[in-house]
């Protein structure tokens, strides 16, 4: 904890006209107990040289420096271990409150003293070492095309890699593949897949181990530190057990159900897009299965399982670019031989349109808008119904063969799903009344679709495998940040993680491997990975006032925490994100980071200066996200919209990392209200961390049942859900929270 | 891991050569970070918001320029471009021309100063919708966070008035162009995207008639930082429009424009109906298509709109669009390509979906680079040691741009690796 701690007042950016800086200055080491303060014209450039000068000769610990915002500037020549924290005097002052009034130096006395006091709780966060040495290895779970090639490609980086293949053969589905579709100018011809060349370099690379026919039974541990028990023979022969830092999880995909109106499995000569691609890649004369007939039309139906909100709602994005490629293997047979593909709309993005101009340009490819409804035997062929058709209203036309493109599944589990539906049978089991039984059993049947279809097997209390977003695609914030997963160090890629072609699936194995390399070098750093990039801190949590409540197990949205059998968190340092939501969720208040913890905030929301209730002057604080909310607020005041000056602003890591702790502070000390502003949540959800603004919503009830229960007027708590565009609605919500509060008067607690 | 000293260069940086940037950095590499504009961000900052979740851009990169800007391995260099790069994989040699900003950043210039100024130049960042002063902030999220000043637009006496209220040091304009010669062990391409000319679709009423507008043009409407303050108004009269038609493919597969597909101009108009829709309950949108191509899970966006009855998706190529001289509204020459009739609807507003241009088009970059014929670069690391991402490369949206680029930054980070 600092202790001896300098505050550099600017007076430059319009600071010295709006505030009284001499007494500020006096307040600092005066009331506030600063050992050194000085005035400097700017926090930049030579005067940032200054500071650390200063810092330096005086022995500081700590440092406070009101001038800018610290999103504004580059701090890089202060010394890394002085703690150091940056009051934002123009944007919160210059910009936002009318200069020279004595509520605007009161807002700004009150900024100096909680940033004082929060450096004086504040230490330089230590790198996390475990006693262990951390593993530098990569696990690539999948031999597909996807981890081929990101285990190729690591190893090329000068990492050791496993390969984990649960068949008997690396390749996966593109070994099965008879051609691929142009990837490259002229785009217009079928290449050769690659992917013998790509196993060979794979086989052959030192630094790559390969595992066939192996599954991975048991993983423990967290990055740098991860245990995997591999099982050979598919999963029932004789155990390994390595130590990896990192995870590419490339499980592919598989194909999805075809719509049952369309004979798949009662007529024989209906076949999926997959078992057409078996056959042509066999070599073979083109065959009928049913009597062995050769093949001299084919129809392709589009979208056969995929698109349809009843079945697989999503499009599985590349059998469009298949039906084309497979259409041109029939025209291979014969000139005389067809392909008819019936779609709704031929997808066919970038430059892929030149290879779908190409094949419409074939006389032998008939593309065909319209929805198949009858696929029916006839004749000794099979007679396919279209309707809405650009040729008429209902047409028909007979084949030898119908392939359906019926669409690809992730081979995902749903880690907390699997969890979910273990507990529920747990609680059937165990419960004590009819009534909870069968809600429980009701519960386990629901999810009992999820049983056994664990793939990673990891020994996390949150479940065994990634938790999934929609269509079970293991993902969270796949716009901005593809490749975060909810359990760290392990990286999705490939059809896994969405439906892609070769391609893709080459650029999204290289993208994964990056950020597995980048979690084994940062976690060797002791830094946090995405979003708190960097981040040294890391929590501690004092157990011996646990008391094995479970919310920060449960509710860690990393899964960062398994449990003892007694429920005690057992912290796994590098899995954690930095968050703060365990910090959030605990009751007994025994989780800390060095420059993050209950006390440190409580410090600054201590250190306001609450005027009695006769002064009329009511104290607002506001909690609020750091990662947008705050930016929106500082935007607001970038267009110099004024702000109301009652309100004081703590930043938080994350609107869950909230204790409630602070919110009773606040009251205790006279606060008349408390604003918690975080993230959009929902299925839409922006929240960095997933699900942390969405907890505290949910914690933010509590308190008002809390207030309630108090006697006091539940509206003294409000929570917002601020976009980082939303500066606008700012001012308005602190303006209407003030009014609130003069309508129910000020806080009863105030002065006691 | 043996470290090749040298840093990687990333050329461009919207949300391709940033995600790069990063991404390598916190590897633990040295990045150089070179952007023609005065700021980062690229295409994605003037997008009001991202589909399918309708969230704002600025919210990753708020996290992505906390990223770059707490990691000291990243240099950044703005209004700079590349002027030739020689060498060979693992060692080149590159010269950086950085334009003046004649603004020094330290210290940080209260932009409230540019209201005392007459001087006024175009909007670029709105597209030239609307003029800023000759001293401004590119936009309101600007990264780094600094004004510009355009110098040529800067009259004498603003620049007198300049000089006079500025803090010592905050301006310098007698700036020069500045060379920089950097050695660099692997490249990054992430030099983007720009729309195509709309000028070139003189039938689709575009220039001819005003209330014919693109797509980009609609995001600065829709964008509270834009031209309207984030209303979408007819630009012949401010009125609200109430009936919208959106042409798809204008301009894309078209072999007389560009006869590739632009990949996300159907999602951006069914984001742009949702912008229109959310701005007046009873406003109605048609969307005149070939095909909607809302690939994986964008797919549901596309089938829940299908239950909004005030938009109608209809199959059909728009051969033209005239204008109604009295109203300003607009109608369409349009078959129907399912009932093959010839309609005429009329709209007050046409919002012309138009492509990507890979910037490499028309201006190749220094090196020896594979391009397809429409200018996109090909080859994945062809050229060793070089590696492109995100439209640089085909179009493509922000996710798999940011896909593209972090497979990028390990494609630079391998080229270098020192062992076999």
């Amino acid at each position: 904890m600092a202790d001896k701690i300098g505050v550099f007042i600017c007076t430059g950016y319009g600071i010295a006209e709006a505030l009284d800086v001499p007494a500020l200055l006096e307040l600092a080491t005066g009331d506030c107990g600063a050992a050194y303060c000085r005035t400097i014209d700017t926090c930049q450039g030579a005067d940032l040289e200054t500071i650390a000068a200063d810092i330096a000769r005086e022995e500081l610990d700590g440092a406070v420096i009101a001038g800018i915002s610290g999103r504004r500037y580059d701090d890089g020549p202060l010394p890394p271990d002085v703690v150091v924290e940056n009051v934002a005097l123009r944007e919160f002052i210059v910009w936002s409150q009318p200069p020279g009034e004595e509520d605007t130096q009161m807002l700004a006395a009150d900024l100096i003293r909680m940033h004082v006091a929060k450096v004086g709780k504040m230490a330089c966060p230590e790198p996390f070492r475990p006693e262990e040495e951390l593993d530098r290895t990569l696990l690539v779970v999948g031999g597909g095309v996807t981890g081929l090639t990101a285990a190729l490609a690591a190893a090329r980086t000068g990492y050791q890699v496993r390969l984990v293949e649960k068949s008997e053969d690396l390749g996966g589905w593109l070994a099965r593949q008879h051609r691929s579709i142009p990837t490259g100018p002229p785009y217009r011809d079928l290449e050769d897949t690659g992917i013998a060349k790509l196993m060979a370099d794979v086989l052959e690379h030192p630094r790559i181990t390969v595992h066939t026919s192996t599954v991975t039974s048991h993983i423990s541990g967290a990055p740098g530190l991860f245990d995997v028990t591999l099982r050979a023979e598919g999963g029932t022969g004789p155990e390994e057990v390595c130590r990896v830092g990192a995870m590419v999880q490339a499980t592919g995909w598989r194909p999805v159900d075809p719509r049952p109106d369309l004979s798949y499995g009662q007529v024989p000569d209906v076949i999926l897009n997959t078992e057409f691609e078996d056959m042509v890649a066999g070599g073979g004369p083109l065959q009928r299965p049913s009597d062995g007939q050769p093949v001299t039309s084919v129809a392709f139906i589009q979208c056969g399982g995929s698109r349809d909100p009843a079945h697989h709602s999503y499009c599985s994005s590349i059998c469009c670019l298949n039906s084309l490629k497979q259409a041109l293997y029939v025209r291979e047979v014969s000139d005389e031989a067809k392909a008819y593909i019936f779609y709704e709309f031929i997808r066919t993005p970038g430059q892929y349109e030149e290879f779908y101009r190409r094949v419409q340009e074939d006389p032998g490819v008939f593309l065909t808008r319209g929805e198949v409804t009858d696929v029916a035997p006839a004749a000794g062929r099979l007679a396919v119904s279209v309707k809405d058709t650009m040729l008429g209203e209902q047409v028909q036309v007979q084949v030898d063969l119908v392939v359906l493109a019926a669409g690809m599944a992730p081979n995902a589990a749903d880690g907390e799903a699997i969890r979910a539906f273990s507990d529920a049978k747990l609680a059937a089991e165990c419960a004590e009344t009819d009534t909870q039984r069968a809600e429980a059993t009701a519960r386990a049947e629901h999810l009992a679709h999820h049983e056994g279809t664990e793939i990673l097997n990891l020994d996390y209390r949150q479940g065994p495998d990634l938790p999934s977003l929609e269509y079970g695609f293991p993902d969270s914030h796949f716009i901005c940040f593809p490749y975060e997963s909810r359990r760290t160090g392990i990286y999705p890629a490939g059809c896994v993680r969405a439906p892609m072609d070769g391609r893709g699936s080459r650029a999204d194995a290289a993208g994964a491997a990056l950020k597995a390399i980048q979690c084994v070098e940062m976690t060797a750093r002791g830094e946090a990975v995405h979003p708190r990039a960097g981040d040294r801190s890391y929590p501690d949590f004092f157990l011996q006032r646990c008391t094995q409540c479970k919310r920060c197990t449960e509710e860690c949205p990393f899964g960062v925490l398994n449990e003892d059998e007694k429920g005690t968190p057992l912290l796994q340092a590098t899995r954690c994100r930095r968050c703060g939501v365990c910090l959030g969720a605990c009751p007994e208040r025994i989780v800390s980071f060095k420059d993050y913890s209950v006390e440190i905030l409580s410090s600054m929301i201590k250190a306001v200066e609450v005027p009695d209730e006769f002064e009329e002057k009511p104290r607002l604080l506001a909690l609020m996200c750091e990662n947008d909310a705050l930016p929106a607020l500082e935007l607001a005041t970038q267009h110099r919209l004024q702000l109301n000056p009652y309100v004081r602003i703590v930043p938080v890591r994350c609107l869950g990392s909230v204790n409630v702790e602070w919110v009773n502070q606040a009251v205790s000390r006279g606060f008349d209200g408390v604003l918690l502003m975080g993230c959009t949540h929902g299925d839409d959800y922006q929240c960095h961390f997933i699900k942390g603004s969405e907890l505290a919503e949910q914690r933010g009830e509590n308190i008002k049942e809390k207030l309630d229960k108090m006697a006091m007027e539940n509206e003294r708590v409000e929570i917002h859900q601020v976009q980082i565009r939303d500066y606008e609605r700012l001012p308005a919500i602190f303006d209407a929270f003030a009014e609130t509060i003069e309508e129910i008067g000020m806080n009863p607690f105030k002065g006691m | 891991m043996s470290i090749n000293a040298r840093p990687i260069l990333v050329i461009g940086g919207g949300i391709a050569g940033m995600t790069a940037a990063v991404e390598a950095a916190e590897v633990g590499h040295r990045v150089i970070l070179v952007e023609k504009e005065a700021y980062l961000g690229g295409r994605v900052m003037r997008t009001h918001r991202y589909f399918p979740k309708m969230c704002p851009p600025a919210c990753g990169f708020e996290i992505n320029t906390r990223r770059l800007r707490q990691n000291s391995r990243i240099t950044v260099h703005t209004l700079a471009t590349v002027e030739e790069i020689t060498g060979h994989a693992g060692n080149f040699k590159a010269r950086i021309r950085v334009r003046p900003r004649y603004v020094t950043g330290t210290p940080s210039l209260d932009g409230a100063i540019a209201d005392q100024l007459e001087s006024e130049r175009d909007n670029e960042f709105n597209l030239g919708l609307g003029r800023t002063k000759a001293l401004y902030l590119p936009h309101e999220m600007a990264w780094p966070p600094l004004h510009v000043i355009d110098r040529e637009a800067l009259s004498d006496a603003d620049a007198a008035k300049l000089q006079e209220a500025c803090p010592a040091g905050a301006i310098d304009l007698d700036m020069a162009d500045e060379e920089l010669e950097v050695k660099v062990g692997a490249v990054v391409v992430a030099t983007g995207w720009r729309p195509y000319d709309a000028a070139r679709l003189d039938h689709l009423g575009y220039g001819r008639c005003a209330n014919v507008v693109t797509n980009v043009m609609l995001e600065r409407l829709a964008a509270r930082d834009g031209p309207t303050g984030g209303k979408i108004l007819r630009p012949s009269d401010g009125d609200p429009p109430r009936n919208v038609a959106f042409v798809q493919c204008a301009g894309s597969r078209d072999e007389n424009h560009l006869p590739y597909c632009s990949a996300v101009c159907c999602m951006g108009s069914l984001k742009h109906v949702r912008y229109l829709r959310e701005q007046d309950p009873e406003i109605r949108a048609t969307v005149f298509y070939i095909d909607i191509r809302t690939t994986g899970r964008l797919e549901k966006f596309y089938q829940d709109m299908l239950d909004d009855e005030h938009v109608t998706f209809l199959k059909g190529k728009v051969a033209q669009v005239d204008e109604d001289a009295a109203t300003g509204n607009l109608q369409l020459d349009v078959e129907d390509t399912l009932s093959r009739e010839t309609l005429h609807p009329e709209f007050d507003l046409v919002v012309l979906a138009t492509g990507i241009v890979p910037n490499t088009a028309d201006q190749p970059l220094p090196g020896d680079l594979a391009y397809d014929e429409y200018g996109f670069v090909t080859g994945d690391g062809a050229t060793a040691g070089v590696f492109a991402a995100g439209c640089a490369t085909g179009p493509c949206d922000v996710s798999s741009a940011t896909k593209e680029a972090t497979g990028a930054a390990l494609g630079a980070i391998q080229s270098m690796y020192g062992g076999d």
